[in-house]
């Protein structure tokens, strides 16, 4: 009567290591729970319900504890149909912004990717977003591309935009 | 102690007390809706608002409260405040709750209406609420996927209570929050519906919430808003936990359970405490004394199921929960308890005359109370004139029992199990306490948060492991030779008590000749569990300061059950680890009443107090209590008992609410030897498998319908307490039992239960300071020898009440189990129970929710074993052994290592006890229900 196998793991071996390796970060594994979950959704472009309940299992938590800290924030995303793109694109329209059309903004770039905001162009390559105060108001209207901003005020900035994420 | 004024008063109290408990001290009442005394305070509704001298507003359930501080609690500001906070959480709040609509225990309307935000009738009043409602959300629907609770998240004010009471109190983690701001909900596990989580249907954080989001179906269904309720205090009549309860009734009938906060079970329960005991209720229920009709002898089974004979190679018609009710009553005509009660005397003093005092026998049951176990002994000893008395305890702890007696010269837990709080290791073994003694495991659960160490070893994965430290899957059956190592690896090392075992322990040389055997490395191909990992436990344990050891089933039965139980107590021997707080061996005790039962007496050896039948002097005090003279010679054990039946010495039986037909092993030969008896009267709630073989059958009162006492694992004595009327003529098990003595010649004139508990109690030195006011709410843990005597929870401090005081050290070698796995029967079947489940299921399987919960039987089987046979979950399979065969559904698991299945024993429709092995342990002649040879086939799911 040998060890039984495990049930079918879905996190890799590598992401789980990832995942341990940033503990001595943390004061609790708990804390782990945003890396983690971004680390997730970094690999898989969303955050699948095995991927909370294996978190979960790792940190030592509950499944819903993590669904708690995940749902908290509007990070991330849950369902195959509607993962994360390879660009994640958000539109400020926070006053300053807004005040440089930043809504308008928001709505043409959808309009000429063909998505509403909060969802990914079907070819998967970019995900819009709203997005409230960026810190960079003087690049007003502002737009964060994975993590660099930039000001999009002109139709080349936008026609320039658009080209990176097609 | 820190002295603090509440609204000019002062009250002195410990440090570290909050200012709400300050106010409560001073006799001052803080609306709260977040705060619940047996939570961690959290803070988060601010309605408990306090204002200090300097005029700060602060939530008093989570400020401690300073030394010399003073405060307000009914000021205008405050009052402004709550105003504020009450109208927003009306503000989305569904107004009436389903709470309010039925028993008006809404704490959010109630302080609406209190505030005058909502009306006397309980409508908005408030301009302000009524425009800021126009604006509210739209309501979800009630989630009403669990068949005991509703969820309403419209009436859910987010207050926390429930995720507490989940997390931290029964600790099974379900709930959560999920989103933010507006969106934000409770949640079980990733946001399902509450009957398709993890939820386990505890009902705790039902308790807790202060409104209608979560509530007891039966009570939001049915009770009339006007209607009055009463609360009747009492206990579960289930389990050994002993879980202390309040009914809540209206008019007649029970609507909802609540845990009664008490020093044992803390105001806790489990879903079958809290929903289970709507059993009572059952249309199937005995009203009457029945007769069985001369066309039905020679009596055999009367229903197809209990025949058996619709098994036919295999295919057979899928079984119904219950024995078919229609059919077996045909066989008997209704009598009055005269006629019935004669006919029981008649014919078993009848019997008696004819063959002999010896071919009577009884079965009594540990579900009954104290009294009526003592009753039910007393006439077998004294009417019938023999021993022949025992009862479930025999199926259960028999060998741990006759193990304690050995080494340590008593029977009975030597420290209470809330006792985890004072230990450093807590020692699991052989027990699958989440689900068979549901609230016990939640302190077990919490003293692991609390940094305890857990080791569980178990070759079935019980969910406890998911806690442990340490997990060992030990191979079945293999238990001696596990704890032989860890023994091994003490003595070895010099890791254990030598202090303790010269003072108090004799055998340590034979002891170690035993065990020096045993190294890890020789141990460990036997036990499965590695040499290094058996090293590392062994010395956990013995640098631990304090350990306690529970077990259960996994350890007594077993035909080596007697060998694993001396293990255990050897291993606390060694260690030291008894008679001091968070030590100890604590068997934890199945049914409600195993302990009380034992120590009335329901024991072929021994009468009540475990005085031996044998000893001449014990004897002829018995005798000139109970004014007979009395058979020295120890009676029958169980599986004794129906081998007597069946050979033709046993002749004719009375039993008392036992279902041998299901519980005991080798159910065919069961079925055989109930055939078999003369004759066979019957004191049951239903008419159960073994009524059909009955010439009698008597309705007793159920556990609600009755007064009397109960013991519990802890030996803490309990009172039972009525809290509905008999259906019928149904009488208590008492008064049955009285009039049959009556008709034996013996004097049996109680007027109540507390009669018959003065008298037992007086036979006993544990009990006999113990009498009904004593016991009042909370109860009391034996021994009690003078009324006004303080408890002892712990036993054996000083000395073990055995000849010399000292324990003893028995060392045993590792024997295989009695059958085992082959070419035929290549797997291992374990059997068991359910959270969900009671034994026979006589009760759960009529119970509504317990049997939603847990409709239909099924066999764990590891998942590669279940892709080697090429079946699925919820497909058919075939189990047979050497006895018997069953067809049920597989459900694939890591619980149970590959090579071994389990199947619970509580489905008549697939009664497991059609495959166990009927051979016992030599000593407590315990059957070996946990390990014999199985072969399973696929099979196509039956028909019907
Ligand atoms: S019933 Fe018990 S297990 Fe289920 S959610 Fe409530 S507290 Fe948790
Ligand atoms: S743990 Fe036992 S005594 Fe407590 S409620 Fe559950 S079944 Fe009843
Ligand atoms: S308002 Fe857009 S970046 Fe600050
Ligand atoms: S009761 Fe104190 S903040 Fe809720």
């Amino acid at each position: 009567m040998a060890e039984t196998t495990e049930r079918k793991q879905y996190l890799t071996d590598e992401l789980r290591s990832q995942i341990l390796a940033l503990a001595p970060r943390y004061p609790t594994k708990q804390a782990l729970t945003l890396p983690a979950l971004h680390l997730v959704q970094h690999t898989y472009r969303y955050v699948a319900p095995e991927a909370i309940v294996e978190i979960a299992e790792l940190l030592e938590l509950a499944p819903a504890q993590v669904l708690d800290t995940m749902t908290f924030y509007g990070s991330f995303f849950r369902t195959p149909d509607a993962p994360l793109g390879e660009y994640r694109v958000w539109v400020c329209r926070s006053l300053p912004c807004c005040m440089c059309g930043g809504e308008e903004l928001l709505d043409r770039l959808c309009t000429r990717l063909g998505i509403r905001p909060g969802e990914t162009t079907a070819d998967g390559k970019a995900t819009v977003e709203a997005a409230e105060c960026l810190g960079a108001c003087e690049l007003a209207p502002c737009v964060w591309v994975n993590g660099e901003v930039c000001k999009v005020d002109s139709e080349q900035a936008l026609e320039a935009l658009i080209e990176r994420l097609r | 102690m820190i002295t603090v004024t509440v609204d000019g008063k002062q009250v002195e109290l410990q440090p570290g007390a909050t200012l709400w408990q300050a106010a409560e001290a001073a006799g001052v009442g803080i609306p709260v809706l977040c705060h619940d005394p047996r939570l961690r305070p959290v803070g988060v509704c601010r309605l408990c608002l306090v204002e200090l001298a300097d005029g700060t507003l602060i939530p008093s359930c989570c400020t401690p409260a300073a030394n010399g501080v003073s405060f307000r609690t009914a000021t205008d500001r405050i009052r402004d405040h709550r105003r504020m906070l009450l109208r927003l959480l009306l503000a989305t709040h569904r107004i009436p709750c389903l709470a309010q609509q039925s028993t008006g225990s809404c704490l959010l309307e109630q302080l609406g209406v209190e505030y005058g935000l909502l009306d006397g009738h309980g409508r908005p009043a408030d301009p302000a609420l009524i425009e800021l409602r126009t604006l509210a959300l739209s309501e979800a629907p009630v989630d009403d996927s669990s068949p005991a609770i509703l969820v309403d998240h419209a009436a859910c004010i987010l207050c926390d209570r429930c995720i507490r009471a989940c997390d931290e109190v029964q600790c099974n983690d379900v709930i959560g929050r999920s989103g933010k701001g507006f969106e934000t909900r409770i949640a079980f596990d990733l946001g399902a519906p509450m009957g398709h989580s993890s939820c386990v249907t505890c009902g705790e954080c039902v308790q807790v919430c202060p409104t209608g989001a979560l509530v007891e179906r039966r009570m939001a269904e049915t009770v009339r808003r006007d209607e009055p309720l009463r609360v009747v205090a009492s206990v579960c009549p289930y389990c050994g936990v002993g879980c202390t309860t309040d009914y809540i009734k209206a008019g007649p009938r029970i609507v909802a359970v609540r845990g009664r906060p008490s020093p044992g079970s803390d105001g806790r329960l489990c879903v079958k405490g809290r929903y289970g005991w709507d059993y009572a209720l059952h249309p199937h229920r005995l009203t009457t004394p029945l007769i069985r009709r001369p066309g039905y002898y020679p009596k055999g089974p009367l229903t197809a199921d209990t025949r058996g004979d619709t098994w036919d190679g295999g295919r057979r018609k899928p079984g119904s929960p219950v024995p078919d009710y229609e059919q077996a009553l045909e066989a008997f005509r209704e009598a009055s308890w005269q006629e019935a009660l004669d006919l029981i005397a008649e014919r078993l003093q009848e019997i008696r005359r004819r063959y002999g005092t010896r071919a009577l026998a009884g079965f009594g049951s540990a579900k009954c109370s104290n009294e009526e176990a003592y009753l039910f002994q007393k006439l077998v000893r004294a009417g019938f004139g023999n021993n022949n008395v025992d009862h479930c305890t025999r199926l259960c702890h028999a060998s741990s029992v006759a193990a304690l007696l050995e080494c340590i010269g008593s029977g009975a837990v030597t420290n209470s199990f809330r006792d985890v709080d004072r230990t450093d290791l807590i020692l699991v073994t052989g027990s699958n306490t989440v689900e068979n003694h549901p609230v016990a495991a939640t302190f077990f659960k919490q003293a692991v948060r609390r940094g305890k160490r857990l080791l569980v070893v178990d070759p079935r994965r019980p969910r406890l492991a998911d806690y442990a430290t340490w997990y060992c899957r030990i191979q079945p059956g293999s238990d001696v030779a596990f704890y032989n190592a860890l023994m091994h690896v003490l003595i070895r090392d010099r890791l254990y008590d030598e202090e303790f075992v010269r003072r108090r322990v004799r055998g340590f040389e034979s002891f170690w000749e035993v065990v020096q055997h045993y190294a890890p490395q020789r141990a460990a191909p036997l036990c499965g569990i590695p040499a290094a990992q058996l090293e590392e436990i062994a010395h956990a344990i013995g640098t631990a300061r304090a350990m306690m050891v529970f077990w259960g089933m996994g350890i007594s039965q077993h035909t080596h059950g007697t060998d694993n139980a001396r293990c255990l107590i050897a291993l606390c021997l060694l260690t030291g680890n008894v008679g001091r707080p968070g030590t100890g061996l604590h068997p934890l005790r199945g049914q409600n009443n195993v302990q009380g039962a034992s120590d009335a007496g329901l024991i072929p050896m021994v009468y009540p107090d475990y005085q031996p039948v044998a000893d001449p002097e014990v004897r002829s005090r018995f005798e000139e209590a109970w004014g007979v003279s009395l058979d020295p010679k120890p009676g029958l054990t169980v599986v004794e008992t129906m081998n007597a039946a069946l050979s033709g010495e046993v002749k004719g039986m009375l039993m008392m609410g036992e279902n041998p037909f299901l519980s005991d092993p080798n159910v065919n030969k069961v079925r055989a030897a109930l055939a078999k008896l003369e004759f066979l009267a019957v004191q049951d709630i239903f008419l159960t498998e073994t009524a059909e073989f009955a010439d009698v059958i008597l309705p007793s009162a159920s556990f609600f319908e009755k007064l009397g006492t109960y013991t519990n694992t802890d030996r803490r004595v309990q009172l039972g307490r009525p809290v509905l009327d008999p259906p019928g003529q149904a009488r208590p098990d008492w008064m049955i039992l009285s009039e049959l003595l009556e008709r034996f010649g013996i004097p049996a004139d109680y007027e109540s239960p507390e009669k018959i508990f003065r008298e037992f109690a007086d036979l006993t030195r544990s009990y006999r300071g113990l009498n009904y006011d004593v016991l009042g709410l909370d109860g009391k843990i034996w021994p009690v020898e003078r009324p006004d005597a303080p408890e002892r929870p712990i036993l054996f401090a000083d000395r073990f009440p055995t000849a010399d005081g000292k324990g003893k050290l028995v060392g045993c070698h590792y024997a295989p189990p009695a059958e085992l796995p082959d070419a035929d029967y290549p797997f291992v079947l374990n059997t068991g129970r359910m959270l969900e489940h009671w034994h026979t299921g006589t009760m759960t399987r009529r119970s509504a929710t317990l049997a939603t919960l847990a409709p239909t039987p099924y066999v764990e089987i590891n998942r590669d074993d279940a892709e080697a046979l090429g079946v699925a979950e919820g497909d058919f399979v075939r189990v047979s052994s050497r006895r018997g065969t069953v067809v049920l559904a597989v459900r694939p698991t890591d619980r149970v290592a590959q090579g071994c299945v389990f199947i619970p024993f509580h489905f008549r429709e697939a009664a497991a006890n059609l495959l166990t092995i009927d051979e016992l342990d030599p000593y407590g002649k315990i059957p070996e229900y946990k390990f014999c040879a199985v072969r399973i086939e696929p099979a196509p799911r039956p028909e019907g």
